[in-house]
């Protein structure tokens, strides 16, 4: 007996429950039930070019690229004040922002509709001082708030953890080659830490882009996003073919995404050092 | 400069932790709406544990979470075992599919598992629920016990056969304590994924069938409610507990696995 077949329990298991589900996904993309039985069609993939889902599309790729922005420019200085001299040795601020991340999202996206809402703590401070009441809820800066809010931390800590493994002695030699610290900055600690920027996008924006609970919560089910539009197929109006469709059009995306971003963190990663 | 890093970390902790503390201060405030204080109370904790709908929430998520972390971990060991014996060809095939639910946006893991249970006409309820949790947890356990694999000396297990040991008293006396670390690791990644999933539970339970998440997900849907602030704040004193063991045991582990 070869002592890889104790693996065959888990390659049925991984068969059964990874990639016939994600097949059926694509028979049921391809295929619509007529008279004469299933038939092939590329009709689902049609609907899906109608304008009103291509605004869903371009919805969701537009919040989630706000979203990674504002994660981008919030982290990087977040993770170099937490990476530099003194704080590198204060390890519990990193955990500090890795915390909220282990609570449940449902209740960490549900605090802020208890800050934003017509009578939440916001409102109510603001009109301790005479001020009228704001909409906070239900509207895109509420749903772009609510995914920086909880993806932030997949941002900082990529780039954390790039920065502290930044040989200090290169800084060294630059400073005492005479290089001021924009130099240092710009020459030395952003090329480096580079692989660790690219891994933060990948994961900031690839949950942004497919999240469906944070769009509905904070945006009132008024800001339909490519995964409000899968839900709604097969919990609601029961389409699966369209819901099949448009889920293999945000896994091609997902996974291309990927590969481009982790060959250029590769890349980067042989290249950059020297 | 000093001061301009102090502010700038004291803001972001301000806006990681204030609604966190806020829901919690909340959940002891005696009055149901949020504009005012009404006193302190422990009225909706004494509510949380009446309630029908959560407390069978509450079993689900916990019974799954064990049940899926053990098989999870059993499966998982095993087959990390019969991985690492694999040739490269099929070590590369295996590894990359088993990738495959760790990539897939949690979205498309549950419909595909949802339309798996249907096409083969499996009421959906608590086994399809664990099956997917076991689904999802597998690579986790998986990934977490190959590298132990990798750094074992192979030549201690041949030696331990070649003194007479029956396969499996080799395995249980020279492999299992030199992957346990990993194994433990994998055991307490895959409970704390299980309690935290909300997505892919979403498609995969049945009537009758809710873990934590979904009730969350229904309550918030129709309005503010102080007993889910209430279960926050238990939640939240949970995570942070199970949080530290997690750490401290990478942390002994020479911290290899990054907490994430």
């Amino acid at each position: 007996m070869k002592k890889s077949m104790i693996a065959y329990p888990y390659l049925v298991w991984m068969i059964i429950f990874i990639l016939v589900p994600l097949l059926l996904i694509v028979f049921y993309g391809f295929t619509k039930t007529t008279d004469q039985g299933i038939v092939f069609t590329l009709d689902h993939f049609k609907r899906f070019f109608e304008p009103i889902y291509i605004m869903v599309l371009l919805r969701s790729l537009y919040l989630a690229l706000i979203c990674t922005v504002i994660c981008l420019l919030l982290g990087y200085p977040l993770s170099l004040i937490l990476a530099s001299k003194e704080y590198r040795h204060k390890r519990v601020l990193v955990l500090l922002v890795v915390i909220p991340m282990w609570m449940n999202f449902l209740l960490r996206t549900y605090a802020w509709l208890t800050l934003l809402e017509k009578n939440g703590v916001i409102n109510t401070f603001i009109s301790f001082f005479g001020l009228p009441k704001m909409e906070l809820l239900y509207n895109q800066g509420a749903v772009v708030l609510g995914m920086v809010y909880n993806f932030l931390p997949f941002m900082v800590l990529p780039i954390y953890s790039v920065l502290i493994k930044i040989d200090k002695s290169i800084i060294e030699a630059a400073e005492d080659l005479g290089a001021d610290s924009k130099t240092i900055f710009g020459k030395i600690i952003l090329p480096l830490s580079l692989p660790g920027i690219v891994s933060g996008i990948t994961m900031v924006y690839m949950p942004a882009v497919t999240t469906f609970v944070i769009s509905r919560l904070l945006g009132g089910g008024q800001f339909t996003l490519i995964g409000n539009l899968i839900e709604q197929q097969f919990v609601y109006t029961g389409e699966w073919g369209f819901g099949s469709a448009l889920s293999i059009v945000m896994m091609i995306l997902i996974l291309f995404s990927m590969a481009i971003m982790s060959r250029y963190e590769k890349e980067r990663e042989g290249g950059g050092l020297f | 400069m000093r001061f301009l890093k102090r502010f700038y970390l004291g803001l972001i902790f301000l806006f990681l932790y204030a609604p966190i503390l806020i829901l919690m201060v909340f959940s002891f405030n005696d009055s149901k709406s949020r504009g005012n204080w009404g006193g302190f109370t422990l009225r909706w904790y004494a509510e949380l544990f009446r309630d029908r709908e959560i407390m069978s929430a509450l079993y689900y998520t916990i019974v799954i979470a064990i049940l899926s972390a053990l098989i999870a971990t059993a499966i998982g060991m095993v087959a990390a075992l019969g991985i690492h014996n694999m040739n490269r060809f099929g070590k590369g095939l295996v590894i990359n599919i088993t990738y495959l639910p760790m990539l897939n946006p949690d979205i498309v893991t549950g419909i595909s598992l949802m339309i798996l249970f249907v096409f083969v006409n499996m009421e959906r309820g608590f086994i399809s629920l664990l099956i997917a949790h076991i689904t999802f947890n597998i690579p986790y356990v998986i990934f977490s016990i190959m590298p132990k694999l990798k750094q074992m000396n192979q030549h201690l297990y041949e030696a331990a056969l070649d003194l007479g040991a029956t396969p499996f008293y080799a395995f249980r006396k020279v492999i299992l304590p030199e992957i346990m670390p990993g194994v433990i690791t994998g055991l307490i990644f895959a409970f704390t994924l299980s309690i935290d999933d909300f997505v892919i539970s979403y498609f995969t339970t049945g009537a009758g069938v809710s873990n934590l998440s979904i009730v969350i997900h229904s309550m918030a849907r129709r309005g503010i409610n102080p007993t889910i602030n209430a279960l926050s704040t238990l939640m939240f004193i949970t995570v942070l507990l199970l949080l530290i063991i997690v750490n401290k045991r990478t942390a002994n582990n020479s911290g290899k696995e990054n907490v994430i």
